[in-house]
């Protein structure tokens, strides 16, 4: 449920990056989410069109990069991949691990349409 | 705050960073965690605990496991060693701050209405009904959830995550995202252990181990006083760390950063 809130959070912060572009509105927008950041893309993907309502990216097309869980074993220092409910080590098994990726809840990318040029005052 | 500086980019991503788009259009990279206006406004919370030497625990679980009852045997047990207050983020009604105040303990009640979880900002619009003066230990009980609260940072120092033995000794595998967040594991009403058979505790921390999890996990009964006093000695120490990091100008934030503080530290 709180796919929604994180939507919402993802509308302002693409906002903020069109004003800052000066461009009319957003047309792509790429989002990376690791398992283990605890947002459901196909729940943010849902949610998004309610976010986006009237918005300058409401058009948009949301992709999603998928992150691999990948841990660092902190014993024998292999980096091996992991499902996120068993984060060891899959080479010597430890769980003295460290998590390199999958944690990640991103705003990556995003491709805005440039405004036409403002006619020049007089 | 890194919007510009590029310390997002990383080996792994900097391919992401750069690429041609078509004519008329532009592609912008902004590697930024999505929730990163949560995240400040978490650290203002931060320093507001901090600028007190308070620390702030954030207290996780499903519904009913406990974390009222723990309170309100913690409080009585800490009465004349802290001064306490606590945050009541379960919704349903004012019963859980009653609860606390009956204890003579400040106590606000977050009406989240029908949020499943607490965010920075609502905890901050509650310091403001507050006096935190004086204050030792915040305790921030969130919304009976296993799934969303583990994903938003209150400015908490510490995450405290309660497993009843009433539930699954799988918890832990099940919600990952939850657990692997916890800075202590509590399996509560251990009272009722005797008259279940299918809660192994040692189960339980061995699904805890497996998120590479080091958190201690103690063992207690609330309403019957068990296990209290390791609870209490954890809770002490963590206070006194939490004061010799604040003399040292130093904060803490809960097991897991946030993804900008990784990438600041994998480009230091
Ligand atoms: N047997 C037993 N019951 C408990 C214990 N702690 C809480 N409970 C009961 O569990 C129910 C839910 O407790 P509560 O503290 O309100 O849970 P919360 O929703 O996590 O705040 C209540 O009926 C409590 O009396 C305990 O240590 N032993
Ligand atoms: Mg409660
Ligand atoms: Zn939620
Ligand atoms: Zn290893
Ligand atoms: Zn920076
Ligand atoms: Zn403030």
């Amino acid at each position: 449920m709180h796919e929604l809130a994180v939507a919402q959070a993802l509308v302002e912060q693409v906002d903020a990056v069109i004003d800052q572009h000066q461009a009319s509105r957003a047309t792509l927008i790429r989002v990376r989410i690791g398992p283990l950041a605890g947002v459901v893309p196909d729940l943010l993907a849902t949610a998004f069109p309610l976010a986006a309502a009237g918005r300058r990216m409401e058009h948009a097309d949301l992709e999603f990069t998928h992150a691999p869980i990948r841990v660092h074993c902190q014993t024998c220092g292999a980096e091996t991949e992991a499902p996120m409910n068993r984060l060891l080590c899959g080479a010597c098994g430890d769980w003295h691990t460290r998590i390199q990726s999958g944690d990640e809840l991103l705003l990556e990318s995003v491709e805005l349409e440039t405004a036409p040029a403002l006619p020049l005052e007089t | 705050m890194c919007d510009t500086c590029g310390c997002n980019l990383t080996p792994g991503n900097q391919h992401l960073a750069f690429k041609p788009v078509a004519k008329g259009a532009t592609a912008v990279s902004v590697l930024k965690g999505l929730l990163a206006k949560n995240d400040d406004q978490a650290a203002h919370n931060r320093e507001h605990f901090d600028r007190r030497a308070i620390l702030a625990i954030n207290l996780m679980s499903s519904p009913g496991s406990g974390k009222t009852a723990l309170l309100e045997a913690t409080l009585t047990a800490l009465k004349d060693e802290f001064t306490c207050a606590v945050i009541e983020g379960d919704l349903e009604t004012e019963n859980d701050a009653e609860r606390i105040r009956a204890k003579g303990v400040q106590a606000h009640q977050i009406v989240t209405g029908t949020a499943c979880h607490l965010d920075a900002h609502l905890v901050h619009d509650a310091l403001h009904h507050m006096t935190l003066d004086g204050i030792d230990l915040l305790f921030i009980e969130n919304v009976g959830n296993l799934v969303c609260p583990a994903s938003f940072d209150l400015g908490q120092h510490l995450n405290v995550t309660l497993l009843s033995v009433t539930e699954g000794d799988d918890k832990p595998a099940k919600y990952p995202v939850m657990f692997r967040a916890a800075d202590a594991m509590l399996l509560t009403k251990t009272d009722l252990l005797a008259v279940l058979d299918d809660f192994d505790p040692d189960k339980a921390e061995a699904h805890l181990r497996n998120l590479a999890n080091p958190a201690p996990v103690m063992r207690l009964s609330a309403r019957k006083g068990m296990g209290m006093d390791a609870w209490l000695a954890w809770l002490r120490e963590q206070l006194a760390a939490q004061r010799a990091r604040v003399a040292k100008g130093q904060s803490r934030r809960p097991a897991i950063q946030a993804d900008g503080m990784k990438y600041h530290k994998a480009t230091a």
